[in-house]
């Protein structure tokens, strides 16, 4: 069976069919699911994919929490199911409490699109459940906010609980502790600020994205 | 005494006596604001039109020329690519930040007009000198705004290219170039037809922002007074990119589902030109109901909902059976709907209050554009500047060629990283090299033709201002070499032609012989033009700046199945020229980098463009590219082979040892044809007999290695120096120089 993710489109959402299409390219099937929905349908994961969510006119991802849909994406978090924010969509799920923390202005007050450079912290995550600790992943990152900020002892327990997913090996925007993704003690909520949908085909540079996106097969 | 109204609003006397002969009698205060912005120069290019119908719009790929919303081309596989370029000088000049934003979102609203999914934006930006610290603030708001505004509508930024020149201080120049695509079979046209069908206006309320921006704003000079430049900032539009992103799914949706038969977008004049326009241009009339129009604020006069500027506004032409379904698929992504106009067999535009309410308009639709006033303004050859008023030439045996390079360089790199270039993961090569590069997909079925598209923007004043002819045709012919460097040949080109004030003959005669030059290049180089935009009035404190067109390049490349070579070489790759067809590689100063910054030399004529060898070399760089021949590519152009090879090595971060560029001429000068390839050497062998076959000369003058840059007898840096100045904040040390990021 195909697994099949569904990939929430909120308004101002850009990267939807970018991720159905690198999800295409490691043989999962993308299914777009509609914000005003209140049934994910018969999907295996949830992609939460980056925009600007209602225009982020507020904090990020502050308004696209209370669409009708993160009702059913809280209840699938909750009962296991895999969910994955990426970009804007980690500022959603840490908005609605599926993840600690929040995401701020990067510390050159800059939009930053550029190449970076990852390290995998923990495989104790459904994004990177097939990779070793310390593999280097080369995922373009695409924020003004992702400036990950958490307090002490948010830090600790997400040390603590093996949920510091991916770090940065050059931090970029002043996140704390190189924070690039995280994930709930579970593994199966990960939010993370890099594009793996950008590096899932050799023309575009890396393919250390697909890497990362093949952890939502429900088969392997 | 005041002065007519006419004249306020910025109508000639004999213009004002023209509306009167149309309609038979004496507009009234509606009709004349009408008039007034339609007929500006932004909307009517009055000065301009006679011109531009030298320039060739026709090839058998040209499925719309100029004279629509974008022009579209056939790129094959069933895929139509529109594109188009548009300035939003003036209103950035006022309010940096959302001069910028809605010149995007007004270059966007073009495109998905056609039918089309905006896939790239490229921009051209040009600032004055960054030690001023309102140039600087001009700078940081303008990229500020295309980075706030295109990042958050969906459109990746891939290119453009930015610099700094006195002439543009209190003048920049910001032009938006957008690119989109569509299957071939939904080409839709701004076009309103029949009787009975109805205007709905989608999108924003309208408000007072942005009344007369095409005429108070766009087709005027500035004044030696700030604070009269201040209290323009009214006609400044506001931009919102979230309005903006929904009314491009909406549009597309509606257009896929075939619920409408004409689309415009209001841009500069409103809801007077989209409605004009969309009528006249099916030959017919509309009935335009003002009181239905959702409006921003409380109390606005009939003249300001007709001619406010307020963005994310479109028009479309649907039949009364389809209403329903437009309303529907509009309420799923929250836009606005107002049937506020019936198209008529009349071919008038009646604006009344209520539908079938008073008329408080009426005038023949097509007068508005057909009409306009064409003037054959008079043309002056400037005087020949003698050589005694010029500024005196440094003592050039003092220079430091080292450091001189050094000043030269700026990376972009600080701009578009502020711009999402990845997104729909097309971006094979992006910002920062010769020219962008993307995947050729299927815009509705997502199937990669195994092909791709290459863009380019491409501007030199520097050139225009010793000749803006023979400049304008190196313009173009730079744009073919960018593209030949990731691959690629020409198809089509957009222009933007940025001019100062039109009522100054020399300054006609610079667009004049301008307009001659993209004629001629286009048609030896066999691409069409099909779109562009005139700016004028560019003149701040009574100087004009120098003549500025600025081209937008469409290519493609038929096999697109690995990433090719970029700027950086690699440790032991032979560097070697190719096209330089005289001995001294030529060396001419005029027009150059280096000239306009050491304040000496401007003048003087441009090295000669010889097309036959000019295309010779482009057809052979494409081989070398597309046969992976070569590590490393770049063409030659601002800041000669000294610049070209700094680049080169900074992107690498891999030294240069080089010979036989023996004077300042040869270091610096701005010759055309000319591109630099890096070669292992295993296949300098192929690549000699590749430029032999070609007929193109080919010179070995260096060799990628270490870490020091040196010229022998010239210059010799530590690599370290080079890399620091390029990657020093480009508005922390620019004066006067130039970078290209596509």
């Amino acid at each position: 069976m195909t697994t099949v993710v569904g990939v929430v489109v909120f308004p101002g959402s850009n990267c939807e069919q970018d991720v159905v299409g690198a999800l295409g390219e490691v043989g999962i099937e993308g299914r777009l699911v509609w914000h005003k929905d209140n049934s994910l349908g018969n999907i295996d994961a949830v992609v939460l994919p980056g925009g600007f969510a209602h225009g982020d006119y507020l904090r990020t991802g502050a308004m696209a929490r209370f669409s009708p849909i993160m009702t059913a994406v809280t209840k699938f978090a909750h009962q296991g199911g895999p969910v994955v924010g990426i970009c804007n969509g980690f500022q959603i799920l840490t908005e609605a409490q599926l993840l600690p923390g929040a995401l701020h202005k990067n510390k050159g007050l800059k939009f930053l699109c550029q190449p970076s450079s990852l390290q995998v912290k923990s495989n104790n995550s459904v994004l990177t459940r097939h990779l070793a600790v310390g593999t280097e992943l080369q995922v373009p990152i695409n924020h003004f906010e992702g400036n990950y900020l958490c307090s002490p002892q948010t830090l600790c327990d997400l040390q603590a609980t093996d949920s510091i997913v991916l770090t940065y090996t050059d931090n970029p925007n002043g996140s704390t502790a190189d924070i690039a993704g995280i994930s709930n003690a579970n593994g199966n909520v990960v939010g993370l600020m890099p594009h793996p949908e950008r590096a899932a085909h050799a023309l575009l540079g890396s393919t250390d994205g697909a890497r990362l996106l093949k952890g939502l097969n429900s088969d392997g | 005494m005041s002065e007519p109204l006419h004249r306020s609003l910025g109508l000639t006397d004999e213009e004002a006596a023209s509306i009167e002969r149309i309609l038979g009698r004496s507009p009234n205060h509606l009709e004349l604001a009408m008039y007034a912005v339609m007929w500006s120069e932004h909307c009517s290019y009055k000065s301009s039109r006679l011109h531009l119908k030298r320039l060739p719009s026709e090839a058998p790929w040209v499925l719309v020329g100029p004279g629509e919303n974008a022009g579209v081309v056939d790129v094959g596989d069933d895929i139509a690519v529109a594109l188009r370029i548009e300035s939003h000088n003036h209103p950035s000049a006022i309010e940096p930040y959302q001069g910028a934003a809605t010149g995007v979102g007004g270059i966007i609203r073009d495109i998905f007009t056609m039918g089309a999914r905006p896939i790239a934006l490229l921009d051209a930006l040009r600032f004055g000198p960054a030690e001023n610290l309102r140039n600087r603030w001009i700078a940081e708001g303008v990229v500020s705004g295309i980075s706030g505004y295109g990042n958050a509508v969906g459109v990746p930024t891939l290119g453009g290219e930015i610099s700094f020149d006195a002439t543009y201080s209190g003048n920049p120049l910001v032009n938006v170039m957008c690119v989109g695509l569509m299957p071939k079979e939904r080409l839709v046209l701004g076009q309103a037809s029949g009787e009975g069908n109805l205007a709905v206006l989608l999108g924003s309320s309208t408000g007072r922002d942005g009344i007369g921006g095409v005429s108070v704003l766009a087709s005027a000079s500035f004044g030696a007074d700030d604070r009269q430049e201040a209290q323009k900032r009214p006609s400044v539009q506001v931009g919102d990119p979230f309005t903006e992103k929904r009314l491009i799914e909406a549009c597309l949706a509606l257009i896929d589902g075939g619920f409408v038969v004409g689309v415009q977008d209001l841009g500069g004049a409103g809801l007077t030109c989209a409605t004009s326009e969309t009528a006249s241009r099916g030959g017919m009339g509309m009935d335009v109901d003002v009181s239905v129009v959702p409006l921003r604020e409380k109390g606005m006069e009939p003249f300001e909902v007709m001619t406010s500027e307020s963005q994310e506004r479109m028009l479309v032409i649907v039949e009364p059976a389809s209403l329903c379904d437009v309303e529907a698929i509009c309420e799923r992504w929250d836009v606005q709907t107002a049937v506020v106009g019936r198209v008529t067999a009349s071919g008038l535009l009646r604006v009344r209050n209520g539908m079938d309410g008073p008329v408080l308009a009426e005038l023949p639709a097509a007068s508005l554009h057909e009409d306009a006033p064409l003037y054959d303004r008079p043309l002056k050859a400037p005087a020949v500047t003698r050589l005694e008023d010029q500024p005196t030439p440094p003592d050039r045996s003092q220079l430091d060629l080292g450091s001189e390079l050094l000043e030269l360089l700026a990376n972009p790199v600080w701009v578009y990283r502020q711009y999402d270039h990845m997104l729909f993961c097309n971006t094979v090569v992006g910002p920062g090299a010769d020219a962008c590069l993307l995947r050729l997909k299927h815009p509705v079925s997502g199937v990669d033709t195994g092909r791709g598209l290459a863009i380019t923007t491409d501007g030199n004043q520097r050139w225009c201002s010793v000749d803006p002819r023979a400049g304008t045709e190196m313009i173009v012919a730079e744009s073919v070499l960018n593209l030949a460097c990731v691959g690629a040949r020409p198809l089509a080109l957009v222009n933007c032609l940025n001019f100062g004030n039109p009522e100054n003959p020399e300054v006609m005669w610079q667009l004049s012989e301008a307009i001659d030059g993209l004629a001629t290049a286009a048609n030896t180089f066999g691409v069409p033009v099909v779109g562009g935009n005139v700016s004028l009035y560019n003149e701040s404190q009574g100087r004009n700046i120098h003549p500025s067109p600025v081209v937008g390049l469409l290519g493609v490349t038929d096999n697109l199945s690995s990433v090719p070579c970029d700027l950086a070489w690699n440790e032991g790759d032979r560097v070697v020229l190719l096209g330089a067809f005289s001995v001294d590689l030529e060396g001419s100063l005029a027009g150059s980098l280096w000239a306009a910054k050491s304040g000496g030399a401007v003048a003087g004529s441009l090295a000669e463009l010889d097309y036959t060898r000019h295309l010779c070399v482009a057809d052979l760089v494409r081989k070398l590219v597309a046969g992976g021949l070569i590590s490393a590519v770049h063409d030659v152009s601002s800041g000669g082979l000294g610049v070209a090879l700094a680049e080169m090595s900074a992107h690498a971060e891999v030294g240069f040892m080089g010979a036989r560029i023996h004077n300042l001429e040869q270091l610096f000068g701005e010759a055309p044809s000319r591109v630099l390839v890096a070669v292992h050497p295993d296949m300098l062998g192929a690549v000699e007999a590749a430029a032999l076959a070609a007929e193109v000369p080919l010179t070995r003058i260096g060799l990628a290695t270490g870490q020091r840059f040196s010229i022998k007898g010239l210059l010799d840096l530590e690599l370290t120096d080079v890399l620091a100045r390029w990657n020093a904040p480009l508005l922390g040390q620019v004066a006067q120089s130039g970078a290209s990021c596509g």
